[in-house]
């Protein structure tokens, strides 16, 4: 059956978009209800990362948001709301960052995964990425969409476990010999 | 799982669009539809549903005009915006979470990188939000938003504006997309709003309605919003 509608087109969020979608602006005034935290049973985990442009600068002025599973692997526990924001125009690093837990995998065929999407000006229409864990190898060479990456890109969707400071630094490269893998859903 | 038709919206790489240069992708996005062939659609984290009416907004959120007063009323023309959001099944998204952003009567944001050299309104943030009722029917009151000049080539100002962002049932319906008003002369001189194909660029265009028109407070605008939702039926996979 094909669609009697068409889309309305998107547009680019823009260069102002935090005052509107991120929590932390405005002085709490007219907060979002989406912040940059997603809480659960699981292990607490923390992710951070940066925009790359073409150029190969950090982008001041990006918006993430990120869907995932529970600790099991579901996303339809009522208890459970995997869905947040950050932006990279909080600090000077130009660093977007998470707290969340550590998303179960949803089928055999699957290693455990987050569903990113970024927005920013410059970016007529958003694009949307994957982010998998460094620590889970075994279970991502078995990953059906991991499988269909060429193998040279596989690792700019791999978010690295750095033990130390406890964070996996997850950075989105837009473009260059690093470009991201985008996925066309 | 109905796969998003990409055509219908412009490009990642746009040549009068400064920051596309280095901010779109160059390389062609991976096709999904190897995962989604095998996996059903509520066990892949993009097309995962839950996201309806899960979020609650304030009383005077969708009320532009009033939600950010310091005791006085704000500058320019008052207007109401109403419309409904559909699928493009046809059928209205209730339940949706949409967000607004926009500058002020004097073409200016109340954030804190805005530079133009026109005044804040203290009585007007410019941000908004509601959720879409039982017929996916919203409606916002605001103040019409002035241009704005930018730097993207000589003498570039934006026509008049409203971001919205939708949220409906899952990550895969997301739209971010801009709403302009009928007549403006500046469309004619926007990339950003140049880049959209040419058949789909009246579905970016408010209309003016005299029936969604508050006698004695407002003017009355007329926006509908199409979402790559999810069929009620399953989609044929050939055909998809
Ligand atoms: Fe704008």
């Amino acid at each position: 059956m094909e669609p009697d509608l068409p889309l309305t087109p998107s547009q680019t969020a823009g260069p102002f978009f935090s005052m509107g979608l991120n929590q932390s602006e405005n002085e709490g005034r007219l907060a979002s209800p989406l912040g940059n935290e997603i809480t659960g049973e699981g292990e607490a985990i923390s992710i951070a990362g940066r925009v790359i442009d073409g150029n190969g600068d950090p982008v001041p002025d990006a918006l993430i948001e990120i869907r995932q599973a529970d600790a099991s692997g579901n996303f339809r526990n009522p208890d459970f709301f995997g869905l947040a924001r950050s932006h990279t125009g909080e600090n000077l690093e130009a660093k977007f960052s998470f707290r969340t837990i550590k998303p179960g995998a949803a089928t055999e065929l699957e290693a455990p995964y987050i569903s990113v999407a970024v927005y920013m000006r410059g970016l007529l229409t958003h694009v949307y990425t994957r982010l998998y864990f460094s620590d889970e190898s075994s279970a991502n060479e078995k990953d059906a969409l991991l499988n269909q990456v060429p193998e040279t890109r596989q690792h700019t969707l791999i978010a690295q476990h750095d033990e130390s400071q406890g964070i996996y630094e997850f950075d989105i490269h837009m473009q260059g010999k690093n470009e991201t893998v985008f996925f066309q859903l | 799982m109905p796969k998003i038709d990409l055509h219908q919206h412009p490009p990642y790489f746009y040549a009068d669009y400064k920051s596309s240069h280095s901010r779109g992708p160059n390389q062609d996005p991976i096709d999904f539809s190897c995962l989604t062939a095998l996996n059903p659609s509520e066990v892949v984290a993009e097309f995962a549903g839950g996201l309806r009416n899960r979020f609650a907004v304030g009383d005077l959120d969708h009320d532009l005009i009033r939600n950010a007063q310091q005791g006085g009323i704000p500058l320019g023309e008052r207007m109401v915006i109403s419309g409904q959001v559909l699928n493009q099944w046809g059928k209205p998204e209730s339940g949706v979470l949409i967000e607004v952003w926009q500058a002020n009567a004097s073409g200016r944001y109340a954030h804190k990188d805005d530079g133009h050299d026109v005044p804040l309104d203290p009585n007007f943030i410019g941000v908004g939000r509601c959720i879409t009722d039982k017929e996916g029917r919203y409606r916002f009151y605001t103040i019409k938003p002035g241009a704005y000049p930018w730097k993207n080539h000589p003498n570039a100002w934006r026509p008049q504006h409203i971001h919205f962002s939708l949220i409906s049932e899952s990550i895969a319906d997301r739209l971010v997309t801009q709403m302009y008003f009928p007549g403006d002369p500046l469309l004619d001189y926007d990339p950003i709003f140049d880049a959209v194909p040419d058949s789909a660029k009246e579905h970016l265009i408010s209309t003016f309605d005299l029936s969604v028109t508050e006698a004695d407070f407002a003017l009355g605008y007329h926006f509908d919003i199409v979402l790559a939702g999810a069929n009620a039926t399953p989609v044929d996979p050939e055909h998809g």
